[in-house]
């Protein structure tokens, strides 16, 4: 049987300085140079206003939006992370993005709660930003 | 008045066998689920001049609708096949109907049909399953399609302080009308101990939170209202119908507890001139417990965060105020995807020509909501009797 691989991103050149700003321990998200907005996933113009946004370093400190708790994998390759926390995390600059909670006991895992960015390497070009209990 | 309002009418409808159908293929269900429609309607496939598909997951082509045409050897000069999930059938009828009006065509044949339970290969229907994320900002985290509903059920609860047993209770309504239903999946009565006691998929839903995973095709014959009248069933009137598109990822909805069923539930009764409390029955899309609530919100039936209790007071019942998934739904009648909203259709359909096995008494307006990906691509239908048009 072929082996189930764990869904690797693929980064294209609108997404790549995010992920090479990971592979160095830095969470980016993109900030308007017209109105201020701050937004992620990137994207070529601002959600707002449309001018073009900059790459700018995010804290790392977001709090929880919601949160689940995976009993049963997606896939295979995903099945000895099981029970693993897929999250929704409010970044301190504004944008929402998904990611695991880590290092924590999913039973204590409350929405509102603040979590802190951590970097888990996936293959030698990607290390995924995860979140763990401030 | 909106100029498409009444101008279009369902002449047809039927639903291929369903649940479990190894010995058909995702586009023999589809080609079953046309002829049994146009047998409905008392029309050959040489009638058909419009053919709307959605692609099938088990079975996909690159041009479909051109491939069920080929296959059923028509050659229609309105032919389209759309992808929007679970809400592709709706805006179907939405694009038919403006087809039809705009004299593109003049009777559309919409079909759809998928082999979720027996169809896929195991590559097919893990691929499948970690395709519904951001292929980079979603998808990498392990996400389920449950675990998608699973946060905006978490927050549902945490803002509204919905509960487990209010969520529980609208399966187990699904499973009632099932019950009524011999051609659903699943028939066996289910309690709401039985649906909290059942395996946990991804905290606060379990699996009977959760719908089926279904073969199973549908179709519908739709003509303008003007040439209803010479086919053989009572003809069932478009009466209103909306859209509302917020996003396709779930990271990035505005809200995870509020919809665009807002607006497409907003457009839809302003073009059919009729608000919540006229609807007498609703199709509403279950594809997980808590979707239903936040679509009985939405589309005004309770005010916010008031769904809950709505539900376990036993509104969605056949003695309720919303008798709603009076074939099952999708939590118990069927579920094969894409074309899962299509059986919410035909039954509303069937709820206006008084042929449902839970018939609503003297219904005459009905309401159909489906929605595709994440809470992203809504389509609000509204149905009516003849005395509606």
């Amino acid at each position: 049987m072929t082996e189930i691989a764990r869904n690797i991103p693929r980064p294209t050149p609108e997404t790549a300085p995010f992920w090479d700003g990971c592979r160095e321990g830095r969470l980016l998200i993109q900030q308007c140079t017209g109105c201020g907005h701050r937004q992620f996933y990137p994207r070529l113009v601002c959600s707002q206003c449309q001018e073009r946004p900059v790459w700018i370093e995010a804290s790392g400190k977001a709090t929880v939006e919601s949160f689940t708790i995976v009993r049963q994998a997606v896939s295979p390759a995903y099945a000895a992370d099981v029970p693993y926390v897929v999250a929704l995390l409010r970044l301190a600059e504004g944008p929402v993005m998904m990611s695991n909670i880590v290092q924590c006991d999913p039973r204590l895992l409350t929405i509102g709660m603040p979590v802190t960015v951590v970097f888990e390497p996936m293959s030698a070009e990607i290390t995924l930003p995860k979140f763990r209990p401030a | 008045m909106h100029p498409l309002r009444g101008k279009i009418a369902i002449v047809g409808a039927a639903d291929s066998e369903v649940g479990a159908v190894p010995y058909l293929s995702a586009t023999q269900l589809c080609v079953d689920a046309a002829f049994r429609a146009m047998a409905d309607a008392g029309i050959s496939k040489h009638q058909v001049d419009g053919l709307l598909t959605c692609n099938a997951l088990a079975e996909p082509y690159m041009y479909h609708a051109e491939m069920i045409a080929e296959y059923l050897q028509i050659f229609p000069r309105y032919c389209l096949s759309v992808g929007a999930g679970g809400g592709t059938s709706f805006a179907l009828v939405h694009h038919a109907a403006c087809a039809i009006a705009a004299g593109l065509c003049d009777t559309v044949l919409i079909a759809m049909a998928d082999t979720l339970r027996t169809g896929l290969s195991r590559e097919q229907a893990f691929a499948l399953m970690s395709s519904a994320g951001h292929p980079q900002f979603e998808s990498p985290y392990g996400p389920s399609v449950p675990a998608f509903y699973a946060l905006i059920a978490r927050a549902h609860m945490a803002r509204y302080g919905t509960t487990a047993e209010q969520l529980a209770s609208v399966a187990v309504g699904a499973r009632a009308y099932a019950a009524r239903n011999p051609a659903a999946q699943k028939r066996d009565a289910i309690t709401i101990e039985d649906v909290l006691a059942s395996r946990m998929v991804a905290d606060p839903l379990h699996v009977l939170d959760c719908s089926l995973v279904s073969d199973g095709g549908a179709a519908v014959i739709l003509t303008s209202a003007d040439r209803a009248r010479d086919f053989q069933k009572t003809p069932a009137y478009l009466l209103g119908a909306g859209e509302g598109h917020n996003h396709e990822h779930i990271s990035q909805a505005q809200s995870l507890t509020t919809s665009a069923a807002v607006e497409s539930g907003q457009r839809a009764y302003a073009m059919a001139g009729v608000g919540p409390g006229d609807i007498d029955v609703a199709e509403l899309y279950d594809c997980f417990t808590p979707v239903v609530l936040i679509e009985l919100e939405d589309l005004g039936f309770c005010s916010k965060g008031e769904a809950g209790a709505f539900v376990l007071a036993g509104e969605l019942g056949p003695e309720g105020q919303l008798p709603t998934n009076t074939h099952g739904g999708l939590l118990s009648h069927c579920h094969p995807g894409n074309p899962g909203s299509m059986f919410a259709l035909t039954e509303a359909v069937r709820q206006l020509r008084g042929e449902s096995t839970s018939q609503i008494p003297g219904a005459e307006v009905v309401l159909a909501h489906a929605q595709g990906g994440i809470m992203s691509s809504h389509t609000t239908l509204i149905v009516g009797g003849v005395s509606t048009r």
